[in-house]
């Protein structure tokens, strides 16, 4: 059980974490106090085109000096900044959370089509995997993320989240099941532009796992939730796939269902089916994933985990609860539930 | 003695809450009325009593678990399992309500006026003269009346299409019966069910249950009354008996 809300605004209106805070402690119930986090876009405006990437170190004076140098190879640090926190009764800061605004050079690999995310990719998997004590847990562009051991409202607190701005928003609250709590468990994950909000289990991990590793992701976290940021990067950003197509490859309609389709709709469906077997995800799981133009929310394919939806205006929400979109957004209209393994899409306008 | 109370329940968890329930309920209201409430779960749990609680906004999960007695009037829509082994009395939803409502419920009545999410009716139960009832008044997604063992269910589709696109209806059953308004496709039958038309004395048991519902949310009962319904049940008397022990 955890819980998760998302917001966007299809118009790029900015909000500060306020609501959202107050939305995930609605369901503290969710959670065990053990992680919470937050994810939001539009967050650096000042440095919108550099990817801010986000590091919990274990202390600064042995490791950051090897995260400064694994970056400086491929590009340039043009401001670092220790994230600011405030202490809370109720969270040990067990790591420094520090942000790096990062241009790659992309001349460095001519041989990529989008160079500058490759790089960044690269350094993320390098340093989680070869720097003990440092840990890049998001490296976005534009994109903040706060995470943390903690119940949803003191994480807020401890990076004073409302401080912040940004037209989309995602937040979890961590009831860890397989693996302990720690930081970098906590949610949201994010890989480049993608951040992920997940309640359940993907039981397909090794599966997934050893698939995604193939391409040269490499999963640090220790838990789950990991794969499906890089699942989103690999068929979307890399294969080109749209995030429709993305959802039918990660929770496909069963063979049965399949067989009833249209012929063309099954000879397509089966395509997916085959070319992306070992990215299905198996096991009970609602998902939010965002990038800077869309969120999108999901669950598996036999609804093991709730997921809702409301609009009001130019602004979607999706969460685990009713309650939860409510008390962000009381006069929000209908509310909806979205069919099991089919997306629920907000795009930005334009 | 105060015939009715009322408790603002903003911002509240439900552990005060539940306690100024019972303590209204101990000191002899007969209807207690919470305004605001915002998904606090838990909701009259294990209550007993013979009390009326309107519940203004959305409760939380598991609304009048092991509830024996009261009545649920609920002006909002419900989240998770409202009625979870609810053991008698009655909850009236006028709104939707989320996965798993009447989950092994085992007396009492529910009444929801539109939509229930996924699992409705998931392990009902009947023994003697407890025998559960869930009324639906739209309709209900896949895997509705999972694993049943008694009691029934009734589907009213007041808006139509539902439920014959979802698949799993009944999947598991081996007691109670699923009434169903409108089609079911044999492809959507959970396995361990059979479809068949309502039979005259089905239609005569389902249509005081309409004439209450209708009568809780002020509609009609007539287009429902004589309209084709279908009955799914248990395959046999014991569908899986071959599914967890050898026999000869």
């Amino acid at each position: 059980m955890c819980g998760i809300i998302g917001v966007i605004d299809r118009t790029r209106q900015c909000m500060d974490g306020t609501g959202i805070r107050a939305a995930l402690s609605q369901m503290d119930e969710r959670g065990s106090g053990e992680g919470a986090g937050y994810a939001v876009y539009g967050a650096f405006p000042d440095f919108k085109d550099y990817y801010a990437v986000h590091v919990f170190f274990d202390n600064l004076h042995e490791t950051k000096p090897l995260v400064e140098e694994e970056l400086s190879k491929w590009g340039i640090i043009e401001h670092q900044e220790a994230i600011p926190t405030y202490d809370q009764p109720n969270i040990r800061k067990v790591h420094f959370p520090w942000r790096f605004f990062f241009k790659p050079d992309s001349h460095l690999m001519p041989w990529s089509t989008t160079p500058a995310d490759d790089i960044v990719t690269h350094l993320v998997m390098k340093i989680n995997s070869s720097i003990p004590g440092a840990l890049v847990y998001a490296s976005g562009k534009n994109v903040a993320v706060f995470k943390a051991s903690g119940w949803p409202e003191d994480v807020a607190d401890f990076y004073r989240i409302q401080d912040y701005k940004g037209y989309l928003w995602l937040g979890h609250n961590r009831y860890p099941t397989n693996t302990p709590g720690w930081w970098g468990g906590a949610h949201p994950f994010n890989l480049l532009h993608w951040s992920v909000v997940h309640n359940g289990e993907i039981t397909s991990y090794g599966t997934n796992r050893r698939y995604i590793e193939s391409y040269g992701y490499r999963c640090s976290m220790y838990t789950d939730t990991e794969v499906v940021a890089y699942l989103f990067d690999l068929l979307i950003r890399r294969h080109g796939l749209s995030i429709e197509t993305a959802v039918k490859a990660l929770a496909p309609p069963f063979w049965d269902e399949i067989d009833q389709m249209p012929e063309r709709d099954k000879e397509i469906m089966r395509a997916i089916r085959l070319t992306y077997g070992s990215a299905l995800m198996n096991g009970p799981f609602a998902i939010v994933v965002a990038n800077h133009d869309s969120m999108v929310g999901f669950t598996d394919r036999i609804k093991l985990r709730p997921l809702v939806s409301g609009e009001l205006g130019n602004r979607l929400y999706i969460s685990s609860e009713e309650a939860a979109i409510r008390t962000m957004e009381p006069d929000v209209g209908e509310i909806i539930m979205p069919k099991a393994g089919e997306p629920v899409i907000g795009r930005v306008r334009g | 003695m105060v015939d009715t109370i009322r408790i603002d329940a903003k911002g509240m968890h439900y552990t005060p809450l539940n306690k100024a329930i019972r303590a209204a309920v101990a000191s002899g209201a007969r209807k207690i009325e919470l305004d605001h409430v915002m998904g606090q779960r838990f909701i009259a749990d294990g209550l007993r009593g013979n009390v009326e609680i309107v519940i203004n906004g959305v409760p939380g999960g598991d609304l009048g678990m092991f509830m024996s007695g009261p009545t649920c009037i609920v002006h909002g829509n419900c989240e998770h399992a409202p009625g979870n082994t609810m053991d008698s009395g009655t909850i009236v939803i006028h709104g939707n309500a989320g996965d798993a409502v009447a989950h092994s419920m085992r007396g009492g009545m529910i009444f929801v006026r539109d939509d229930i999410g996924y699992r409705g009716g998931i392990h009902m139960k009947q023994y003697k003269e407890k025998r559960p009832i869930l009324v639906i008044g739209g309709s209900a997604r896949a895997f509705l009346g999972e694993y049943m063992a008694g009691g029934l269910i009734l589907i009213l589709g007041r808006k139509g299409k539902f439920p014959d696109i979802d698949r799993g209806i009944g999947s598991g059953i081996h007691g109670g019966k699923i009434i169903i308004r409108g089609s079911v496709t044999d492809h959507n039958l959970g396995v361990g069910a059979k479809k068949n038309d309502l039979k005259e004395e089905e239609r005569q048991e389902i249509a005081p249950l309409i004439e209450k519902f209708t009568g809780f949310f002020g509609l009609d009962p007539a287009p429902l009354l004589n309209d084709r319904y279908y009955v799914i049940t248990p395959s046999s008397a014991r569908p899986f008996a071959s599914k967890y022990t050898w026999e000869v």
